[in-house]
C-alpha cells in the first residue's frame, strides 16, 4: 500500500451515507460498451492496454446491458442503428448514465447527412460529452473521471419531493 | 485475354444487344439492351475461354444530371473478373426512370444478391427475379433513394 502504510492507527472515520454510497458508485462505473466506429477502437485501447488501465478507476467493461451503469457510446450512430442504442439504453437498470465519445455520438461530427443521427441526444439523455476524432484515451479518461464527479454529487437515496 | 476480344465475342454470340463499347485507361466497358443482361453473363460465366467467375461490382449510375446525357436515367453498372485467365470487362445498361427493372444476376453470381439489394436501396433500380428483394442498409420502412440526384443530402 506503500504511502499509506502505518500512517494512520487503528480507527474509524465519519461520513454522510450520501457520499459514502456515492463514493461506492462512482468507483465502480461498469460500462456497456456500444462502439459504432473507429472511436470504438480507441475505446478498446482505453479498455485493454496497460498505459491507461481501465480498471483501476473500478471500470469494468460488460457485456450486457443488464450489469452495466453507463452506456458508453462511441463512433457515428446511423437511423438504423438508433432504436437499438435505445433498446439497450432501456434494458439498463437505473442510476444509469451515457458518456457520448466522439464528434460522432456528440453531434453527428462531420456526417452531417441524412442517414446519420444528430447526436445520440436525440435518441438517449447524455451526462458527458467528450469531443475529439477520435478522443485521445486520456479525453477518455477525463470523461470518466467528470462523470465520478458528477456521482459524487448526487443525492441518490432520496427522492426530490 | 485482351478486353477488346472479349467485347468481341459478347458482340459476335448476341448481336444486336450490344449498343457499343467504350475504352478508357485500358479498361473497356460494353454498352447492352437490358433484356439478355442475364444470358450474357451466364455466357460469360460458363464459356471456357473466358470463365468470368467474380462479380467484382454491381452498382447503378444516375445520369439524370449529367451535362449532354440524353439516354435512360439509370445504368447498371458489373465488373467482371476472371480469377483462372486475370482478366476483367465491364458490362453496362440503361434502365428508364419510369421503369427502372432489370433482370437479377444473383443466379448467375451468389455475390449479385447483395449488391442489387444495395444498389435497390440507394438507387431504386429493382431486380426482376431477386430472391430477397428488400432493403439491405437503411430501415425498412424508409422512403426514397438516397442515392438519386434529387435526394438531399439532409433534411430527412
Amino acid at each position: 500500500m506503500g504511502v499509506i502504510q502505518n500512517l494512520f492507527e487503528e480507527g474509524y472515520i465519519t461520513t454522510t451515507i450520501d457520499s459514502f454510497l456515492n463514493y461506492c458508485r462512482a468507483s465502480s462505473i461498469w460500462p456497456m460498451s456500444f462502439g459504432l466506429a473507429c472511436c470504438a477502437i480507441e475505446m478498446i485501447q482505453y479498455y485493454a492496454a496497460p498505459q491507461h488501465d481501465f480498471d483501476r478507476f473500478g471500470t469494468v467493461p460488460r457485456p450486457s446491458p443488464r450489469q452495466s451503469d453507463l452506456l458508453l457510446v462511441a463512433g457515428t450512430l446511423s437511423k438504423k442503428m438508433a432504436p437499438v442504442l435505445r433498446r439497450v439504453y432501456d434494458q439498463m437498470p437505473e442510476p444509469r448514465y451515457v458518456i457520448a465519445m466522439g464528434s460522432c455520438a456528440a453531434s453527428g461530427g462531420i456526417f452531417n447527412t441524412y442517414s446519420v443521427v444528430q447526436g445520440v441526444d436525440n435518441i438517449v439523455p447524455v451526462d458527458v460529452y467528450i469531443p475529439g476524432c477520435p478522443p485521445r484515451p486520456e479525453a477518455l479518461m477525463d470523461g470518466i473521471i467528470k462523470l465520478q464527479e458528477k456521482i459524487k454529487k448526487e443525492k441518490y437515496i432520496r427522492k426530490e419531493k | 485475354m485482351d478486353p477488346a476480344q472479349i467485347a468481341k465475342m459478347i458482340e459476335e454470340n448476341f448481336a444486336g444487344h450490344v449498343l457499343g463499347t467504350a475504352t478508357h485507361a485500358g479498361q473497356v466497358g460494353v454498352m447492352l439492351k437490358k433484356d439478355l443482361i442475364k444470358d450474357i453473363c451466364r455466357y460469360l460465366r460458363d464459356e471456357p475461354s473466358l470463365r468470368m467467375d467474380h462479380l467484382a461490382d454491381l452498382t447503378a449510375v444516375d445520369f439524370s444530371r449529367y451535362p449532354g446525357d440524353t439516354g435512360p436515367r439509370f445504368e447498371v453498372v458489373y465488373n467482371l473478373i476472371s480469377t483462372v485467365y486475370r482478366h476483367r470487362i465491364r458490362l453496362k445498361a440503361r434502365v428508364p426512370e419510369e421503369d427502372p427493372r432489370i433482370d437479377s444476376v444473383s443466379s448467375v453470381w451468389q455475390t449479385a444478391n447483395w449488391h442489387e439489394r444495395e444498389t435497390y436501396d440507394l438507387m431504386g433500380v429493382k431486380f426482376d427475379g431477386h430472391p430477397d428483394p428488400r432493403r439491405i442498409l437503411l430501415p425498412e420502412d424508409w422512403e426514397g433513394h438516397p442515392l438519386r440526384k434529387e435526394y438531399p443530402l439532409k433534411g430527412y
